[in-house]
């Protein structure tokens, strides 16, 4: 199971506290948005998560095991920006995954094995849509594609835990959608815990099944970087959760890719 | 009338605007060439254009009374291999040591001042030691070109690496790759391009080391030539080898450039666009 607990959980730079006494139990299988104003310490926490630096202070645990103090396949991970590598092309951008894990010396693969896992590449590129680039290098797709790549990639390797870093932030709204459409049923057929970091209040809660906002609750004028951010909000957004989630109503639990372009591009 | 900077020339007049400087200089060189020998019949130091064709055909026709070979082939052959040993084991010592030092921060803390400090040191000041280590034959200038340029080539690749974005090192590590796979995958890959511009630049300081070096021990190669009939004021001579060497040097630039283009066109995409 991939259940990620955080007990008391201090980030501190120096004498700069940014978070401060993060307590969260995160459901196997949740998908949480996390949403706070800039500076707040919520790509902190995930970067946490992914290992990328250490807590200060508390545990974090991720299936009951302490975390590893630095990235793992076990945990797939999608930027704003600069996730995939620009010197490969589509295909050897997913490729390059499964020749990672199967040949530990000189990371390519040949024959029969290159083809089999051409094959896994080509069905991810295809679940993304973006089969007929498969041979363009990233600098010639769009920022979407770049995206979708992206994700695909980051399915590679089927992490039971995919963290996002405000992963749709540079797209502009039409690319956006398309994107949340096609986020959310790879979440649902692959059963991953998602943690997605975003500005956007709509896709927070358009998408996720928790949302967590972080922010400073207390500030100290003499001494503004004395108190970190905490969690100030922790609310459930499942269907039969009580939060009502007014401006945004789901009236069916959408789990087609159909069902969920038709959510997210109502005017499509 | 347009702004000056946004006249822009086309693919004709691009060619004539290029050829022009050239066909000025050589017309300045033919006239005041024509000028000395008008006033001095014996003059050595501007020689006319016929004369230097004579003595290069002489140089690249008839076997030397002394050694058999045809002179220019034998001098450009000897000094290309030195040349091209040279600039492929800076490469190689670069590439190494600049992916070891942008990848590993405990490499880097170790070695990078070492390095900055010894890519100060001037080569030429200790050639007299290599000469005394390696002796006089081809391996102390082969050395000298390695110790010229390697210190440039190591820290511009390991700047080169370090400046990969981070997303992309961590995105690595999430797909399971281990240092020496991020090393061989993502690092290696994105550091050719650079490699390749790095000795398109580290060309000219490599002949200036390749000459100075045979000029002042060799017995063959296109630096000890010019140094040799520098004594009979054989300008002649001495013209014609530096146009030589100078074509050389920008016929590799040019394969180089093109060569990084074939190879790596990911790394040129904002160029094709413009």
């Amino acid at each position: 199971m991939s259940e990620i607990r955080a007990h008391n959980v201090w980030m501190e730079y120096g004498d700069q506290i940014v978070l401060e006494s993060i307590s969260v139990d995160i459901a196997s299988g949740a998908f949480v948005s996390v949403v706070g104003p800039s500076g707040c310490g919520k790509s902190t926490f995930l970067r946490m998560i992914l290992g990328q630096e250490r807590p200060t202070r508390g545990v974090i645990t991720v299936g009951g095991a302490a975390l590893q103090a630095e990235p793992g396949p076990d945990r797939g991970v999608v930027f704003q920006r600069y996730s995939v590598f620009p010197h490969l092309t589509a295909l050897q951008n997913v490729l390059i995954a499964f020749e990672i894990a199967e040949s530990p010396f000189t990371a390519k693969l040949f024959g029969a094995k290159r083809k089999a896992a051409s094959e896994k590449a080509n069905a991810l590129l295809e679940a993304v849509g973006l089969s007929e680039n498969a041979k363009k290098y990233p600098s010639a797709l769009s920022g979407g594609q770049q995206q979708r790549l992206a994700i695909a990639q980051a399915l590679a390797r089927e992490p039971k835990v995919l963290l996002l870093d405000e992963p749709f932030g540079a797209l502009d709204p039409g690319t956006r959608a398309q994107m949340h459409a096609l986020i959310k049923p790879l979440w649902r057929e692959r059963g991953m815990t998602v943690i997605m970091v975003t500005h956007d209040l709509k896709e927070a809660f358009g998408l996720g099944t928790r949302l967590l906002a972080f922010d400073r609750p207390r500030i100290d004028p003499q001494a503004p970087e004395r108190y970190g951010a905490r969690i100030i909000y922790d609310l459930d957004l499942s269907r039969d959760g009580p939060v009502p989630v007014l401006g945004f109503s789901r009236p069916i639990e959408p789990s087609t890719t159909s069902q969920e372009t038709k959510r997210s591009m109502p005017h499509a | 009338m347009r702004r000056a900077i946004n006249i822009v020339p086309g693919t004709g007049t691009r060619i004539l605007l290029a050829l022009l400087p050239f066909l000025l200089i050589a017309c300045l060189y033919v006239v005041v060439s024509a000028e000395r020998r008008a006033a001095n019949p014996g003059d050595k130091l501007l020689p006319p254009i016929t004369e230097m064709v004579t003595s290069m055909d002489r140089l690249a026709t008839e076997p030397d009374r002394r050694s058999g070979d045809l002179t220019l082939w034998s001098d450009t052959a000897a000094s290309l291999q030195r040349l091209f040993i040279g600039l492929g084991a800076a490469a190689a010592i670069g590439l190494v040591l600049g992916l070891t030092l942008g990848l590993l921060p405990v490499a880097s803390a170790g070695l990078s001042p070492l390095i900055a400090v010894m890519s100060m040191i001037p080569p030429m000041a200790i050639l007299p030691v290599l000469f005394i280590v390696f002796g006089l034959g081809e391996l102390a200038k082969v050395v000298l070109i390695v110790i010229g340029i390697a210190p440039f080539l190591v820290r511009d690749l390991a700047m080169t690496v370090a400046a990969i974005p981070s997303e992309q090192i961590v995105k690595a590590q999430t797909l399971g790759a281990s240092t020496w796979q991020l090393m061989l995958r993502v690092a290696l890959p994105q550091a050719m391009p650079r490699l390749i511009e790095a000795l398109r630049l580290s060309l000219g300081p490599a002949f200036l080391f390749l000459i100075s070096a045979e000029a002042i021990a060799a017995e063959s190669g296109l630096g000890y030539r010019i140094f040799l009939v520098r004594r009979y004021l054989a300008m002649d001579v001495i013209l014609p080898y530096v146009a030589w060497i100078t074509l050389i040097a920008y016929l590799l630039d040019w394969l180089l450039a093109r060569l990084a283009r074939r190879a790596f066109p990911w790394a040129y995409v904002r160029e094709t666009r413009r």
